[in-house]
């Protein structure tokens, strides 16, 4: 592997003051936790650092605490520890399911819910090498490629899906996300974390340069929430949702009161859609309605060349997951 | 850089065994491994525990747990498949959980405790894990075993009981080329008392 040094950040003030004296001597600086990710792009040459913060050893940042009615869950706590945590099962299930959903144990170990969140898009095109526009190209190779797995809403001019699954989840729980920068620390809404490519191809999501996401806060669930998260794959384990569903469904008896339906693996960026949210207000859940939700929550579809069977695949995910979140039988 | 494993006196059978003359021989010998030859390469000194022996040692900031492992120690049971955490056959326990050890850094493990293949057995004594893999010919060409071994020990560890489910689950990680899974399972099943 190329040389690098690695720095053990002690807290979030140290790691970003490290990153920005890295940049200062002229290097690149990346933020690591578990690695997993980071150490597949570095032997690949597709990043090239010079300097690896780390941030695993934070003081506190490894923390799920309640906090406000709801639960503030350090960036650094793994996927494994979210996937078994008592509270995030029974209050935030759709949080818990998804991080189960990810990759093999031996990566949920170490891999953070922050690195899951804002890791690079799995692109076969940027995962090999081509100069599209994730590595700084003007290019999709996708457009004119192989893009059975790519985007079939929200996509150009980089048509990558939003590789994460706990993503979807913190969208449609409504999460708040600390990021930790030069500045000090900023909030903002789990939604807006994450950028289309007609708004910044190259990134996934707002981080600049010397900023990483500290922690991620979820808000106190109403009473008779329920929530899950379903995640189609192209085989039964150890791969990235084709198409994944996280639903949060409010009920007052069988009346809805409010509903989040975010979609993953279909975009660049967590789908939400409101359109088909907005059908379940103040209504008793049936088999005809979550037909209808289903549908229109694949209006606006724009499938490429090999990926159209995503259409039909998530309209049947949405209907699915309601059906089995509802009790329902479809 | 100089071959680091010349210059580690300390063989392979005396480490397995694992006694507290061999510990404390261990942080004597392991020096400054390539250090003197590549200074311009980030190095730390750093203190792990290995099959429970505890050792100092100096790691290139950029070598993995498994470049150490075997380049830096020997220790050659843990093997290197794709080194891209994707196949499993480099599996070893930290802190008792498995982990992919390509795609961790040596100085992660700074402090830590890590399980190898090697630390399974007592002396000659296989762990009867190791047993049932023989006694259900659950290898065919081995290279994935040491990390299916270390899964299902972990596994094993934490939930002596397990369904075939919960196996298969927890063996997700581990891709065997010779596509041998249900033998795996088995002879896991059978060290678990239950039938699959």
């Amino acid at each position: 592997m190329k040389t690098f040094s690695n720095v053990n950040a002690r807290d979030a003030k140290q790691a970003v003051a490290l990153s920005q004296q890295a940049r200062k001597d002229g290097k690149t600086p990346a933020f690591t936790g578990g690695g997993s990710d980071l150490l597949g792009m570095v032997k690949e040459r597709i990043i090239t650092p010079d300097v690896l913060v780390h941030l695993r050893g934070m003081k506190g940042f490894d923390q799920i605490e309640q906090r406000g009615g709801g639960l503030e869950i350090g960036g650094q706590v793994t996927l494994d520890t979210i996937s078994h945590h008592p509270l995030i099962r029974s209050r935030y299930a759709v949080l818990a399911e998804a991080a189960e959903t990810v990759a093999t144990p031996q990566i949920r170990n170490v891999g953070t819910l922050a690195g899951n969140v804002s890791q690079r898009p799995w692109c076969w095109y940027y995962r090999n090498g081509f100069p599209c526009f994730k590595a700084g190209g003007n290019t999709c190779f996708s457009i004119a490629g192989e893009n059975q797995f790519h985007a079939i809403f929200g996509g150009g001019p980089s048509f990558i899906v939003h590789p994460s699954d706990t993503a979807p989840a913190l969208v449609a729980l409504n999460a708040t996300f600390k990021i930790a920068g030069p500045g000090g620390d900023r909030t903002v809404a789990a939604s807006d974390f994450f950028v289309l490519p007609k708004q910044n191809a190259a990134h996934e999501n707002i981080l600049k340069d010397d900023e990483f996401l500290a922690s991620v806060h979820l808000p106190a669930p109403r009473p008779g929430t329920r929530s899950t998260y379903h995640k189609i794959m192209d085989r039964e384990a150890w791969t990235h949702a084709v198409v994944s569903a996280a639903i949060v469904l409010e009920m007052d008896h069988d009346i809805c009161r409010s509903a989040r339906i975010v979609l993953g693996g279909v975009a660049p960026v967590p789908w939400h859609v409101p359109g088909a949210e907005k059908l379940l207000v103040g209504q008793k859940i049936t088999p005809e309605l979550i037909a209808k939700v289903a549908e229109v929550s694949i209006a606006g579809a724009n499938p490429l060349a090999k990926n159209a069977y995503k259409v039909p695949l998530t309209r049947n995910t949405v209907k699915r997951t309601l059906t089995e979140l509802t009790g329902l039988t479809g | 850089m100089a071959d680091p494993v010349s210059s580690f006196d300390v063989s392979r059978r005396e480490f397995l065994e694992g006694t507290g003359a061999v510990a404390l021989a261990a942080v004597a010998a392991v020096p400054a491994l390539g250090a003197d030859e590549l200074p311009s390469v980030p190095h730390t000194a750093i203190q792990v525990t290995i099959n429970g022996v505890k050792q100092k040692i100096d790691v290139e900031d950029r070598w993995t747990m498994v470049e150490m492992l075997r380049d830096g120690l020997g220790l050659t049971g843990t093997k290197i498949g794709c080194d891209r955490g994707e196949c499993g056959a480099c599996t070893v326990l930290l802190d008792g959980k498995p982990v992919y050890s390509c795609s961790n850094l040596a100085v992660w493990a700074d402090g830590r405790s890590i399980q190898t293949v090697e630390g399974l057995a007592k002396g000659d004594k296989l762990d009867p894990l190791q047993q049932a893999f023989i006694d259900h010919d659950a290898p065919q060409c081995g290279f994935c075993t040491a990390g299916q071994l270390m899964s299902a020990k972990a596994l094993l560890n934490n939930n002596p009981h397990p369904t075939a489910d919960e196996v298969r689950a927890a063996m997700t990680g581990n891709i065997c080329r010779c596509s041998n899974y249900n033998r795996y399972v088995e002879a896991v099943m059978s060290v678990s008392g239950a039938r699959a």
